[in-house]
């Protein structure tokens, strides 16, 4: 039964986890510009540039 | 307005056939690869071949000079990195040409560029390749550059981010603490064992002191400058009633019995940081454009030294004294004084003429115009900021910023709420002390909790970014929520003449000469270009032959003359063919300025043989929509540059009285009378409708201004609304009811949310409210008026 004094740490660990990555995220601009990216993934291209790495948006969560 | 032949967004003023030089030059590449049978049936129809994308041709050598790399550019170990505003920017094709600059220059290393900014981020090696030379590429590509001030917008992206991350922690703290909260409720129906009880109750203190301290310490912040400050605004009862739900759920846990409200804390912090943060977003867009400045006047000068030929240096390095040259088709940089040679000058940014005002040796010349027909060489005099035009700039800012501090109806109130719900407060505790001191203490808390105005906190943000949002879909540009609640309520509107209440293109109103000069006037402004060249074509019919034209001479503003079936024929001012020695009948001249008409006069074979009559028509239905905005309070003026007498006749026909119809007003006189208008208000507001550019610094000076042409980004640095998918008066009179019903929907808004607020605080005070009950209401209450908020029906999106 006291389980839970196990398992919920566990999941506020997760969120803490998730949360880090969206502040990671936020902090290092992923979310500065949301109108060009969307464009940018129908260009057919073979010259990847090292910035291009950047572009998949990383999904945000509230858990 | 017509579409682009490439993408089919529409075609801002100014540019023809596409929307940029991307379309443009792409469309041209698919032409140039017989590719284009795929695209539009548009492209097939059109004749002729679109013109490769317009360069300015500059040497940008003030790019690679170090005062303007210490400004917009980083420079280190070997990587430099720099903003570029980007003139033209406008789609998706941009965005790709854009970011081809690597290939294009090799040692370019890449090429950002942010769409809704129109700044493109450049990484180039500095060994490899110069700064200027990628600006020159770019300039080709049809889209001249111009340094972005860096520190400014690194600024407001960093705030834009760290507001960003308040609102994830927020959230993923308010889903924590509302799944603790439901093991809670299920285990006081089903008797949970007092161990865990006592844990969830710890862990979720834990995550609500984490809300409070990192996220919503904004609202403390907020609440405590407020009280230091005495002047209460939305976030004073905010802090208050987090801070009761925080401290005595605190408290309660610590005693081990008693309600806690923590997800309802939570909860509260993440939807109101939400709120805010869509409601700044839409302020920063607006203000996020660069463009007036580049509008004003150029970035560059060609400065002449006593050694060799003229060299391009930024203004900023310009003295007085200095010589500069000014090419044809270029911006004079500083005021001065021409020193030798003459040009045709557009003076339209300081006196609203749009004619070309010739200009010579001596004449005074200022920053902001340009020169239309040839190269002069000018001593500066002054520059940057004591330029004239430099003076309307920050007539612009100061303007803005008199106007700032606009206060919102739920500031207005904030202060008799907190008030209020602090003596219903004091009486509920005074009230329950007989059952001890801890249940007084437990009710009083809880009412303070529920008595936090999320929504009415919420309400008027989010009920006008919505509306915002719904007239940018009809093609207004609102930049800030205020203006439209200014605009809700009747004042004083003064209009613009030409484009606003008149179709703005001159058309033949009527003639009186022979059929024969009629014909000959028609065949040689069929050769010219100018502001009457397409009316005084139509003095012979469609179809009919005319005969041929040589020789042909324009004097800008003046008028044309030609050989036209070997006859000398001159058109064009009654002043210029007096002074060539062909006067117009006096009687006909002054009959066509009564009725509020421009003579044109044609002479032939140098003897007067005509005179047409052109007028901006008014729009149809204008007299009308006059006459119902009158009918609604509205007081109608008309401040306009044209000819006094020519507003007057307007004025007359529309029924606004002849001393609100001012003509031959500079943008000076319209600050002034803008000015004077406020003064004399007596608090209702001043809405000034005018040229996005030209009228800049009146607009700023009005509570309200109303941009109806020019770029949409540089109107609106001084302009709150820009009119970009319609025109005239039919779009100001549904902008007028549009604001109308956005109010109401903010009035609803807010007594939804004052409702919720009374009947949550009217249960707490009879003690009914259970934290089950607050944590229900207060996002119920929230979504009720966000709902409200996004439902009302405040701009229908455009017809077309």
């Amino acid at each position: 039964m006291s389980l839970i004094f196990i398992v919920l740490p566990i999941a506020l660990a997760v969120a803490a986890v998730a949360v880090i990555a969206y502040l990671w995220a936020a902090r290092s601009g992923q979310f500065d510009d949301l109108e060009t990216p969307r464009h940018r993934i129908l260009w057919e291209d073979e010259a990847a540039g090292p910035a291009d790495a950047e572009d998949e948006p990383t999904s945000r969560s509230r858990e | 307005m017509a579409a682009c032949g490439h993408c089919g967004l529409l075609v801002p003023p100014g540019l023809q056939d596409f929307c940029c030089a991307g379309c443009r030059t792409v469309h041209a590449a698919l032409r140039e690869w017989g590719l284009e049978e795929g695209w539009s049936r548009r492209l097939r129809e059109s004749k002729s071949a679109p013109r490769p994308a317009r360069a300015s041709g500059r040497s940008f050598a003030e790019f690679d000079d170090p005062s303007l790399l210490a400004a917009c550019a980083d420079v280190q170990d070997g990587r430099g990195r720099a903003e570029l505003y980007l003139e033209g920017v406008h789609c998706a094709a941009c965005a790709w040409l854009v970011e081809r600059l690597p290939k294009i220059v090799p040692g370019v290393e890449s090429a950002r560029l942010d769409l809704t900014r129109g700044v493109a981020e450049v990484r180039w090696d500095p060994a490899r390749v110069s700064l200027s030379a990628a600006a020159r590429a770019l300039d080709r590509l049809g889209y001249p550059p111009h340094p972005a001030q860096r520190g400014e917008a690194e600024l407001r992206r960093a705030e834009e981010r760290r507001e960003l991350v308040r609102i994830g922690v927020a959230g993923a703290i308010a889903g924590n603490l509302m799944g603790i909260a439901f093991a809670l409720y299920g285990g006081s129906l089903h008797s949970i064992e007092p161990a865990f009880q006592s844990f969830f109750r710890w862990t979720s203190l834990l995550l609500a002191a984490l809300s409070l301290a990192w996220p919503g310490r904004v609202f403390l912040r907020g609440g405590w400058n407020a009280l230091r400050a005495r002047a209460p605004h939305a976030d004073l009862p905010i802090a208050l009633g987090l801070l009761a739900g925080f401290l005595g759920g605190a408290w309660n846990v610590w005693r081990g019995q008693g309600e806690v409200y923590f997800e309802a804390v939570g909860i509260l912090v993440f939807l109101l940081l939400t709120g805010r943060f869509l409601q700044r977003r839409q302020q920063r867009r607006a203000h996020d454009s660069l463009a007036l400045l580049h509008a004003l006047a150029p970035a560059v000068a060609r400065l002449l030294d006593a050694s060799g030929p003229a060299r391009e240096v930024p203004v900023a390095a310009l003295r007085a004294g200095d010589r500069v040259e000014v090419l044809a088709g270029a911006g004079v940089p500083a005021d001065g004084r021409i020193v030798a040679g003459s040009s045709g000058f557009d003076l339209a940014l300081l006196t609203g003429e749009s004619r070309p005002v010739e200009l010579g040796p001596g004449a005074a010349v200022h920053a902001g115009t340009t020169s239309l027909t040839s190269r002069v060489v000018m001593e500066v005099e002054r520059t940057g900021a004591e330029t004239r035009v430099g003076r309307i700039a920050a007539l612009v800012a100061r303007s803005s910023a008199e106007r700032a501090p606009i206060v919102l109806f739920a500031d207005r109130m904030a202060g008799w709420f907190t008030a209020a719900v602090l003596a219903i407060a004091l009486g509920t505790a005074f009230f329950w002390s007989s059952q001890g001191a801890a249940v007084a203490l437990d009710r009083a808390m809880a009412l303070l909790l529920v008595a936090c105005p999320c929504a009415l906190g919420m309400a008027t943000p989010l009920a006008l970014t919505a509306a915002i949002g719904r007239a940018a879909r009809r093609g207004f540009l609102v930049k800030r929520g205020a203006a439209l609640e200014r605009l809700a309520r009747p004042g004083v509107l003064l209009l613009d003449k030409t484009g606003t209440l008149t179709e703005g293109r001159f058309a033949l109103r009527g003639w009186s000469g022979s059929a024969e000069a009629a014909q000959l006037a028609a065949a040689l402004e069929a050769q010219a270009a100018g502001p009457h060249a397409a009316a005084l074509r139509s003095l012979a019919p469609r179809g009919v032959e005319l005969p041929a034209v040589t020789d042909v001479r324009l004097i800008p503003g003046q008028g044309v003359e030609g050989l036209v079936g070997g006859r000398r024929v001159l058109a064009g001012s009654p002043a210029f063919l007096a002074a060539r020695g062909a006067p117009a009948p006096p009687a006909q001249l002054e009959a066509a300025l009564a009725r509020g008409l421009t003579p044109v006069a044609v002479a032939v074979d140098g003897r007067c043989a005509g005179l047409a009559e052109l007028g901006d028509a008014l729009r149809p239905g204008a007299a009308k929509m006059v006459n119902d905005l009158r009918a609604r309070g509205w007081e109608l003026r008309i401040l306009s540059g044209d000819h006094p007498r020519v507003v007057a006749v307007a004025a007359r026909e529309l029924g606004i009285p002849a001393e609100h119809a001012r003509g031959g007003a500079s943008p000076e006189d319209k600050v002034a009378a803008v000015q004077a208008a406020r003064a004399a208000a007596r608090g209702r507001a001043v809405v000034m409708v005018g040229d996005g550019v030209n009228d800049a610094a009146a607009l700023a000076a009005a509570d309200v201004g109303v941009a109806v042409h020019g770029g949409a980004e540089a109107s609106l640095q001084a302009a709150d609304v820009h009119l970009a998918g319609a025109e005239g008066l039919p779009a100001i009179v549904e902008l007028l009811a549009g604001a109308r019903r956005t109010l109401g929907a903010v009035q609803r808004a807010l007594l939804v949310s004052l409702a919720y607020n009374g009947a949550a605080v009217a249960l707490a005070a009879a003690g009914l409210i259970s934290p089950i009950l607050a944590a229900v209401l207060m996002p119920i209450s929230s979504l009720t008026v966000v709902a409200l908020a996004f439902r009302a029906r405040t701009f229908s999106p455009a017809a077309a």
